[in-house]
């Protein structure tokens, strides 16, 4: 199954050649184990665009839904038996990008 | 109390844990796990009075929860696919782990798993390990029966939809593991032993009871682990104590001042005899195991005077090195305070000030060796800063009288 992995962080884009060097590392072997889907960084909360066009009349609001000194900076999406794998990857995978994770299955 | 009501009490005990235990397995579930289990048990309450009790109770309440469970599951409709999908993940190890699997080991580390917070593990734990009911649990915790219910239900819930494994950790994970299993039992334990608040009895038998009989299980089914053989000596030893611990005034009684002859002989030997086995195994003990050997010496001495405070300090010391916490430093000074006197320990005591400010503890053995150093006054400030953080009630009517005592001390008479 499927596991979201956020990274948590108050910047964006901000990971040292250090921290990025060992990422790399990092996403390379769960590739090779076949534990990778998908990774990526985003852009600043500040870039957020909310859309609801629930009513039928799009409404386009600037900013975030939520506004939080901590926002997600980037994320993972690994695959994993269970949460016990899932723990041992995002355990290693906070090592490596020197940040504080939030692990959350798919549904 | 009739027989079948005591049989029915005694098999719950014995049967809870494995009931539940082998309907999560099946059913991958452990709500439904959990309610099938409870409506067994009340249909042998309702029955077995009547009909009498059956020849194999543990195999009667399994084949009657199983009932109950598929019973559910066609009520809500929940069979095959649909009900594939909800289960747990747990799986079958791939390679022979080296420690006795048991679904009950299963169930135990499912509820004291580090995904879930300490609170919510020692609540789960007590529920579907230990069998008590929720408002048992609730009054425990002095929590509301709403809230401890839904802290249950929010739980097994997380369980199910992170995908929290119903299995033994594998063997590298293990010790961890089983260090987290045992925390969750000590609190159980200590909560028992020394109530935190000030609205319950200060000493709660059903809880040290129930904790001990979670660490015999857990014994029972890790023989071999040294840690588990520590917890449950060191449990042993302090139980052992309990009705000494307590004055017939309801004031806390400190163990210098126990009437040893009253301790309980037959906890005390299974206590020894656990300390002596671990001490014959030849591994480096963990906390558990020293703490234990330190509640050993203390048991050993027929009259306080006769107690090897050279051997207490000594496992302290050791103690320190697995455990650097300020309370264990404090412990040991009171145990140097026997052997070098109190000024040496005031010496060690006052160096952690910092840490342990709102510790009571930390200002009753302050008071306790201003006391005796003769500093009547500094003493007293700091019986009423203990005084004022203690929230168990016989530990307060201990330290109150002390203090008391001290006002009429020969050191101020007038």
């Amino acid at each position: 199954m499927q596991f979201l992995v956020s990274v948590l962080d108050d910047k964006t884009n901000s990971a040292t050649p250090e921290e990025m060097t060992a990422i790399t590392a990092f996403n390379e072997r769960i590739i090779a184990d076949g534990n990778w889907v998908f990774a990526g960084g985003l852009a600043a909360p500040s870039a957020a665009t909310v859309v609801d066009n629930r009513g039928g009349d799009a409404i386009f609001t600037d900013g975030p839904y939520l506004e939080s000194k901590e926002y997600v900076a980037g994320l993972w999406i690994m695959e994993a038996a269970d949460l016990d794998a899932a723990r041992e990857l995002v355990t290693e995978a906070s090592k490596a990008c020197n940040r504080r994770l939030e692990v959350r299955p798919f549904l | 109390m009739s027989d079948v009501q005591e049989t029915i009490t005694r098999v719950h005990h014995e049967e809870w844990a494995r009931v539940v235990a082998s309907l999560t397995k099946r059913f991958g579930d452990l709500d439904i796990a959990e309610e099938a289990a409870a409506e067994a048990f009340a249909t042998a309450v309702e029955r077995w009075p009547e009909v009498g009790v059956p020849p194999n109770p543990g195999a009667w309440l399994t084949t009657t929860a199983n009932r109950k469970a598929i019973d559910r599951l066609r009520r809500e409709n929940k069979r095959d696919d649909k009900h594939k999908e909800a289960q747990m993940a747990y799986d079958e190890p791939p390679e022979p782990l080296g420690v006795i699997d048991d679904e009950r080991l299963r169930l135990i580390f499912t509820c004291c798993h580090p995904a879930l917070s300490m609170e919510t593990r020692v609540a789960l734990t007590l529920r579907m390990v230990g069998g008590l009911t929720v408002p048992e649990i609730a009054r425990a915790f002095l929590v509301q029966e709403t809230a401890m219910g839904q802290r249950i239900t929010r739980a097994k819930a997380k369980i199910k939809a992170a995908r929290i494994p119903y299995r033994v950790p594998d063997a590298e994970d293990l010790p961890q593991r089983v260090s987290g299993v045992l925390t969750v039992l000590f609190i159980v334990f200590n909560e028992g032993y020394l109530a935190t608040g000030p609205d319950t009895d200060p000493v709660r038998h059903e809880l040290t009871s129930e904790a001990i009989r979670l660490t015999r299980l857990i014994r029972a089914l890790m023989p071999n682990d040294g840690e588990v053989a520590g917890l449950l000596a060191l449990m042993l030893l302090t139980e052992a104590r309990r009705t000494a611990r307590v004055s017939a005034s309801g004031e806390l009684v400190p163990l210098d001042q126990q009437d040893r002859g009253s301790w309980d002989a037959a906890m005390v030997a299974e206590g020894h005899r656990l300390v002596r086995e671990r001490l014959a195994a030849g591994v480096a003990p963990g906390r558990y195991q020293i703490l234990a050997a330190i509640n050993a010496v203390h048991t050993s001495a027929r009259d306080v005077r006769d107690t090897d405070w050279s051997q207490v300090v000594a496992l302290y010391g050791q103690l320190v090195r697995v455990d650097p916490s300020p309370i264990v430093e404090l412990n040991r000074a009171i145990a140097v305070a026997e052997l070098d006197g109190p000024e040496v320990a005031l010496a060690t005591v006052d160096r952690l000030s910092e840490k342990l400010d709102g510790y009571h503890a930390y200002h009753a053995t302050r008071a306790d060796l201003l006391r005796r150093m003769g500093q009547s006054q500094q003493a007293r400030a700091a019986y009423d800063k203990a005084i004022e953080l203690a929230g168990n009630t016989a530990e307060t009517a201990y330290l109150t009288r002390r203090r008391d005592q001290l006002a009429a001390g020969p050191s101020e008479a007038s």
